[in-house]
């Protein structure tokens, strides 16, 4: 025992002692470890240019990003105040019921052209009132300065409440899209000379207007609740159609692609032997999820609206129905659920599966009482994804026709209302940019904001919900 | 069965230990060969180095019982090395216990120095003391050659040594009854003859650890005895 | 010699639980068991020593047909329990799974309470009428893996929040819920501290004196320190299967020998 203490090599002393430098006992040159060699320092120089370059790419990302979300909100907030005037308007009896009889059937006779008359007089009169000098416009172009879609909204606010018959009451018209443009500095006095819809009188006396305290810009709801309007009054086009009928096909692409996405998943992940179809359905699956959607469009408009809707005449599937859009779309999301179910249910630890089945529970029980419940976070994630991927398409459902100008709401879901024409918001994006007027570009940045905070919630949901099912194992 | 370990330091454990132990052999065949030698030749300087050189094995075998341990807390040997690490362990104790009747008898042939010798005796003493050293030293063969064949041949001898004890113990008894003079001599005798008796059964063990150590069990059949003195009256 | 022995450490005439003969096992192509018959007893531990790759683990997974859910494995020969051949037509594996159980390598329990842990098997078995008898069962389970009192005040509480040991003594009072006839162990404490390691040594020799127990084990000192009969595989082979103080101490066969003195990996 101690002979061999003895004979270990290496324990003789050295000479000079630790810090000398010079060979050591074995003849191997001492290296001091305070020091860099020169590979050393080669290797920690590439390590940092490593890094740099990765944060340089995070960064410029980040930049874009930021880029991005400026301009549009730079560009949309906008979107959601409109300029109005408060005008005090005498809804006289005579001229808007002449039955007298407040008889909203015999009311709803007298159009917008009658209340658009009376909203003119009203106005020339506040202004006289208010003491806005006038005389070197004429009265025309003032009355233009009023949008064409305040007359409707009064009629509708009249019929909805004919008890406002006989009453003066102040209305906040909204003001022409120039005239709210000017005031939201969208339109300059520069730009405003090149442009045959608004002239220099109309802008002074949107100045003249302003300082009586007549014109004011406010939060505007209309943007989220109102339906597309025509190309001459973009300050009344809202993204409620949109909104709605992106509502209803989530809705629906959630029905019908979470059951069939996720038992698909199950059977090929856990119960489908290996064998070279199971491969070609595995490989089919991951081809979808990379076709392009167009191609989903024009299998949409080629199979469920012409053979289906047309020559098999169901009734439910019509051009620009939300529920064609959410059969097109659902086609397009489906691989992705399957493709992010299987990866969870992959990730769920083989020693459960054995446990259960070690104990005798049979492979159903398996999958729904240990596997699903661990894979759910997973599932909810892919799915959510891949909602909010088919939320922002557009290419299929402009072949579909959802891109049609779509004036009135859809009708309630048990009301055939999925079958119902109706639009989604990124087609709307997509329309309202490729329209000419300026003050559309506004509302179609407002549009994307709406689509952004959809987004948004629908990734935070993703996230509550992982946090809530996540269980560790 | 290959002959090495993957780890090798429980190799050189093993080889190391077993060194140790015949190293140990040596030194004690040599005590009771000096021993007898001192008895029969009455040289009290042969007898007290004989009694000096019990210390070195009984060093020894401290050192190989601790080094067993050691081997067994650190290299949990199974079979085959358990029943090596079990055998230098017995093999130690059996050496020690036979160094120490080395001394003893060293020790006794110094008050032997000091009467008058008794017939023959001492020489038959030497001769038995020969014939154990033989025993032993062809156990420890045995051992090192891992030769059941030679061990079990071994341990028949040993009834030789018995019947060369039962002689010698009617002879001393003889002695004792004709002249009462020569009872402490001839008392000494024959302590100094059983003990050698007893080293003999030592190297039988020795043989019978070599036959446990190759083939796991030891001899179940009893040891042929041929010790009449026991049965004597 | 034999008559010396410590009564404690023999295996009496209990009687054979599980009779293996001929048994082969092929992985695709490969021939994972090649022709081996054994006789697992009754209240006595088994060990399964053997290399790596080696067939043990293998084996151990016919035994209740865990093998089965792997599509390339396939099983000739004869495997009996208490006289029933497992591999019968008429044998359901899951419910011979619940008369077989096993508890694994590393310690899997289910992330729910420990509570429904233990209660899992007896549920889906539909081994309980009521709450109370199954309460009853947990707590016996429990008793039985010498867990009962490190958590009883926390029956509720996650299965997952246990250490390491208290995890696999949870695992093992989960397989003996459904009372099963023989317990499989693959290596319970390859993922386990010393001490951990020795709580469910200890477990395993309380576990004999109702199941058979059977257990695979890398360290061949936990094999002798658990069990009372030990078969080595090598390169699926049985090569002996015998008392363990004989396997350890003297082993009939040259390959056992140098794999258990460490001379053969």
């Amino acid at each position: 025992m101690s002979d061999i203490s003895a004979n270990t090599p290496g324990a003789g002393p050295t000479a000079g002692g630790p810090n000398a430098g010079g060979p050591n006992a074995g003849g191997k040159p001492k290296v001091s470890i305070l020091g860099q060699s020169a590979r050393m320092k080669a290797r920690n120089r590439t390590e940092s240019v490593f890094k740099v370059l990765g944060l340089t790419a995070i960064l410029f990302s980040l930049a874009i990003l930021a880029l991005m979300i400026f301009t549009i909100f730079r560009d949309g907030t906008s979107a959601f105040f409109q300029t109005r005037m408060s005008v005090p308007v005498t809804l006289s009896a005579e001229v808007l019921d002449p039955a007298g009889n407040r008889n909203r059937d015999e009311m709803t006779k007298q159009t917008t052209m009658t209340y658009n008359k009376v909203i003119n007089e009203a106005f020339l009169a506040a202004l006289a009132a208010k003491g806005i000098k006038t005389d070197d416009v004429p009265a025309k172009e003032l009355t233009d300065m009023i949008s064409k879609g305040a007359a409707g909204e009064l009629r509708a606010d009249v019929l909805a409440d004919p008890s406002l018959i006989g009453q003066t009451i102040d209305i906040a018209l909204v003001a022409g899209g120039r005239i709210d443009g000017y005031m939201k500095g969208r339109v300059t006095r520069a730009s405003a000379e090149r442009d045959t819809n608004v002239t220099m009188g109309q802008l002074d006396v949107a100045d003249r207007m302003k300082e009586a305290g007549m014109l004011s810009t406010s939060w505007n709801w209309d943007f989220l609740t109102n339906t597309d309007s025509s190309d001459t009054r973009p300050e009344t086009a809202g993204v409620g159609v949109a909104i709605l009928g992106s509502a209803y096909m989530m809705f629906l692409v959630l029905i019908m692609c979470v059951p069939v996405g996720v038992a698909a998943s199950i059977y090929l992940e856990e119960f489908a032997p290996k064998n070279r179809w199971t491969d070609l359905i595995e490989v089919n699956i991951a081809n979808l999820a990379a076709v392009p959607s167009i191609v989903y469009g024009i299998l949409g408009l080629a199979i469920f609206i012409n053979v289906l809707g047309g020559q098999m005449g169901v009734e439910a599937l019509k051009m620009s129905a939300s529920l064609v859009g959410a059969l097109v779309l659902s086609l397009q999301t489906l691989p992705t659920i399957i493709i992010a179910t299987r990866a969870a249910i992959r990730a769920v630890p083989p020693s459960i599966r054995d446990a259960a089945l070690g104990i005798g529970a049979s492979k159903m029980q398996t999958v729904f009482h240990h596997v699903l419940p661990l894979a759910m976070p997973g599932i909810l994630t892919g799915t959510i994804l891949g909602l909010a991927s088919a939320l922002g398409e557009t290419a299929p459902l402009l072949l579909i026709g959802m891109v049609a100008f779509v004036a009135n709401y859809p009708a309630a879901p048990w009301d055939g209302g999925f079958s119902d024409p109706a639009t989604a918001l990124p087609v709307q994006v997509y329309s309202w940019a490729s329209r000419s007027d300026p003050a559309f570009i506004e509302r179609s940045n407002g549009a994307i904001i709406v689509l952004l905070v959809f987004l948004l919630i629908m990734n935070v949901t993703a996230i509550i919900l992982r946090r809530r099912f996540e269980r560790r194992w | 069965m290959q002959d090495s370990h993957i780890v090798s330091g429980f190799d050189r454990d093993l080889e190391g230990v077993q060194a140790q132990v015949m190293k140990m052999g040596g030194l004690v065949e040599k005590a009771l060969l000096d021993a007898a030698e001192a008895l029969e030749l009455r040289d009290e300087a042969l007898a007290n180095k004989v009694r000096q050189g019990d210390k070195a094995i009984d060093g020894l075998e401290e050192l190989i019982q601790t080094e067993c341990a050691r081997i067994i807390a650190q290299r949990a040997p199974a079979a085959s090395d358990l029943r090596t690490v079990l055998t230098v362990m017995r093999l130690a104790t059996a050496l020690e216990r036979s160094g120490d009747y080395a001394k003893n008898l060293a020790k006794r042939s110094l008050v032997l120095m000091g009467v008058a010798p008794v017939g023959t005796a001492t020489g038959t003493v030497r001769r038995m003391a020969k014939l154990v050293v033989q025993q032993m030293s062809d156990a420890l063969d045995a051992y090192i050659a891992r030769d059941v064949v030679r061990a079990r041949e071994i341990r028949a001898r040993d009834q030789e040594i018995d019947q060369m004890y039962s002689g010698l113990f009617r002879q001393l008894l003889t002695y004792m009854l004709e002249d009462p003079r020569t009872i402490t001599a001839s008392m000494h005798l024959h302590f100094i003859a059983k003990n050698i008796e007893r080293v003999g059964d030592h190297a039988t063990g020795i043989a019978e650890q070599v036959i446990y150590l190759v083939e796991g069990e030891l001899p179940s059949d009893d040891r042929p005895k041929h010790d009449a003195v026991s049965e004597s009256v | 010699m034999n008559d010396m022995r410590i009564a404690d450490r023999t295996v009496d005439a209990n009687g054979i639980r599980i009779k293996a003969s001929g048994v082969q096992v092929h992985y695709g192509d490969s021939h994972a068991i090649k022709d081996v018959s054994v006789d697992i007893p009754d209240k006595a531990v088994t060990a399964f020593i053997g290399p790596s790759g080696c067939g043990k683990s293998t084996f151990l997974r016919t035994l209740n047909r865990m093998n089965d859910t792997i599509p390339i494995c396939r099983v000739q020969g004869n495997i009996l329990l208490d006289g029933e051949n497992i591999y019968d037509k008429r044998v359901d594996p899951v419910q011979l799974r619940a008369k077989v159980g096993m508890v694994f390598q590393k310690p899997n329990p289910f992330p729910k309470s420990i509570y429904d842990n233990v209660a899992y098997g007896p549920r889906i078995h539909g081994l309980t009428r009521n709450k109370a008898e199954l309460d009853g069962i947990v707590e016996s389970s429990l008793r039985k893996a010498a867990l009962w009192n490190e958590v009883k005040d926390r029956l509720h509480a996650p299965g997952t929040g246990l250490s390491g040991g208290q995890q696999q003594r949870l695992c093992i009072a989960r397989a003996v819920a459904t009372s099963p006839e023989v317990l499989l162990m693959d290596e319970p404490c390859s993922a386990l501290d010393p001490i951990a390691t020795a709580q469910v040594e200890e477990l395993i020799d309380e576990l004999r004196s109702n199941f058979s127990v059977v257990i695979v084990t890398h360290s061949m000192q936990q094999a002798a320190r658990v069990s009372q009969k030990t078969a080595f595989f090598h390169l699926g082979n049985l090569v002996e299967f015998g008392e363990t103080s004989q396997i350890f101490t003297n082993p009939k066969d040259p390959r056992t020998e140098s794999y258990i003195t460490g001379r053969i990996g």
